[in-house]
This record gives structure tokens, sequence and C-alpha cells, in this order.
């Protein structure tokens, strides 16, 4: 599943991460790497931005950034 | 009369313990506000955004720069003097950033400052209650320059979320000084002042911190590709780190080397201060 696919509260594991050159770069410098936890704080009322929080930090991501990181729930 | 006065000649010359107290550095600190003419170092302050950064400016300059939660609050940088143990600094408050590997326009500011204006010292402000965020900033600061300080920032902040910080085992594993300090209520500034005059004058042993690339073939790409942009750029300081971005397929920096504009966007420290003045 992708990020964009977590629903509100649910917390997940960064598996992988898509896009490439300063897309992805800048994913990376927000802390998003393969291992990371990641977790959906809320979703703004139009659906699109979502917040999540990264190491301690809320940070807003468009749907089409969402998407191109692959995640996994635990079991 | 026995009324003792104390002037300097009854205290006597500062001794060796004064320079570690933290009363004795504190009434050291001149504040200049906006006068940074005829310093002798240049100090740029780097960090995260949200972090107190421009806290920290305001405290030892004395000025009243915006402090604010939003993007670009800093548009460009920032500058105002203070005088410490008699030498008289600048100091640059850069735009808040998270990496100096990815650019906004403001981002890019922060990062041609640090890269090519050679401060003599780089402050990076961190925030102690999201420490493993603000490290990747304080290790691509490592990689460039061994002349940091780190200012562990909202260390009350930290404490009264029941983190507990150990910056002398953080100092060691960096190899260059780590301040703790709540720059809001004074807290920690003799100590940022003593180790922000070390590093300038050259008297800290700095062993920084820097990641290994873990791949033989970029190193030699490196090692090609580094006195090509040294000969193209003479006087360029980082250049290996030029080649590392070129590699990496950095836009920016790609095209800085194209048209020739690479680190003139920033003037080195020195010659800034005679625009100035």
């Amino acid at each position: 599943m992708t990020l964009a696919d977590l629903p509100p509260g649910a917390t997940a594991q960064v598996l992988a991460l898509g896009g490439e050159g300063a897309e992805r770069r800048r994913l990376l410098d927000l802390g998003i790497l393969p291992g990371t936890a990641i977790s959906v704080e809320a979703r703004s009322p139009l659906g699109d931005p979502t917040a999540y929080r990264v190491r301690d930090t809320v940070i807003a991501l468009r749907r089409e950034q969402a998407e191109r990181i692959t995640v996994r729930r635990p079991q | 009369m026995s009324q003792q006065l104390i002037t300097p000649e009854a205290v006597g010359a500062p001794t060796a313990h004064c320079a570690s107290c933290p009363i004795y550095n504190s009434a050291q600190l001149v504040k200049l506000g906006v006068d940074a003419t005829g310093y002798d170092y240049v100090i740029a302050l780097a960090g995260n955004p949200n972090t107190g950064k421009s806290t920290v400016f305001n405290t030892l300059t004395g000025l009243r720069q915006h402090t604010g939660n939003w993007s670009g609050k800093t548009v460009a940088r920032a500058e105002g003097g203070f005088r410490f143990r008699e030498r008289r600094y600048k100091l640059l408050d850069l735009p808040g950033t998270y990496s100096l590997l990815s650019t906004s326009a403001d981002e890019e500011v922060a990062r041609d400052f640090i890269l090519f204006g050679r401060p003599d010292v780089t402050v990076v402000v961190a925030d102690a209650t999201r420490l493993e965020r603000n490290l990747n900033l304080a290790l691509q600061v490592l990689a460039i320059t061994e002349r940091v300080v780190v200012a562990l920032n909202l260390i009350d902040e930290a404490r009264r979320h029941g983190i507990e910080v150990d910056a002398r085992s953080l100092t060691r594993d960096l190899g260059v000084p780590v301040v703790p300090m709540a720059a809001r209520r004074g807290e920690g500034v003799p100590e940022l002042l003593a180790a922000i005059a070390d590093v300038a004058a050259g008297a800290y042993p700095a062993r920084p911190r820097r990641l290994p690339l873990r791949d033989p073939a970029i190193e030699r790409a490196i090692a090609e590709l580094t006195p090509q942009i040294e000969a193209a750029f003479p006087g360029l300081p980082n250049a290996s780190w030029v080649a590392l971005r070129l590699l990496d397929g950095d836009e920016s920096i790609a095209q800085a080397v194209r048209d020739g504009t690479l680190g003139t966007a920033v003037a080195p420290a020195a010659a800034a201060a005679t625009a100035l003045a």
C-alpha cells in the first residue's frame, strides 16, 4: 500500500520511496527513509494535503507525494 | 573607612578559572545591535526551521529580529554584531533549512553562505526535543567545515518532555562543541559564547564526524572531478562537495557550473563586509 491509503490515526513503516531527483531528495530531507515510522495526524477538510507525523515533527504532504511512498502496516 | 571598592585593581586580572565561569563570560558580552563593522570573525547561524535561530541571534546582538513560526520568515540573511572578550563578531542569521542538498530559494541562501561564504564559525542551532531530525543538517555542515558549534537549543522544553541529552557524549561523537541552551531564558549563552570564541580562534581541536561514502567508484569519480572543478573555479572552497553534488545530479549546482556563477552569489565574508561598509 502507499502512504496515501493510510487512514487517519494509523501508523506504518516506510518500505520504499518512489520519484527521483529533487522531489525524492526533499522527502529524504524531511526524514522519510525506508524503515521510518510514519503516522497520519490529520487530513485537511478537502482531503488533501494530509498531515503526517515523522520523527516527532508534523509535516504536510500532498496526495501525489504520499502516493509515491510505499508503506507497510504492522500485523 | 573600611568600605571596599571593587575596582579592576582590587579584583585583579582574570585568572584561568574566569574563562570557564558563566558570570564572567556573560559580563564579557557587549551586544552591538546592527553595528557589525570592523569585526574580527564572521559567525553564521544555521539550523532547521523553528529551532529558535532568531532567538539566539537576538540574544547575542540585542536586536529584535522578528521571531515567529512561518516559512520564509528570515527571507535573506539578517546581520548583527556583538563583542566578546575583546573580539568583535559579525553574526548572520540564515534562513531555516532541513538540508544543504535540496533547495528552495531561501534554503539556497543558507547553503551558499555556509559553502562559499567561509564563515569563521557555523553555529548549527538544533532543537533538543527533535534531535534525530536536527542531526541531519549538523552532519551535512560537518561534511564541509570543521569550524562548527552545535547549539542544542530548547533544552528547557526537552527537560519538560522528560528528554535528557548527554551533551558531553554528543560533543565527543560529533567532534565539535555541543552546548545545551535555552536561548529564550538566556540559559547556556555564556557557554555558547565561549565555544564560539574557541572555535573562531582555532583553539578547539575539532574532529568532525564525517560519514563515509562506502563506495570506491563514487570516491574515484570525486577524485577525478574535483581537480577539474578547482581548475574552472580557482579558489573555490569545498570543490569535492560540489563534485559529489554533480554526481548526484543536483540541477542547481550543475546550472551554476555551466553558467560560471558557482560560488559567486555569495562574496567571501571579508569582501561582503567591505561592500557593506
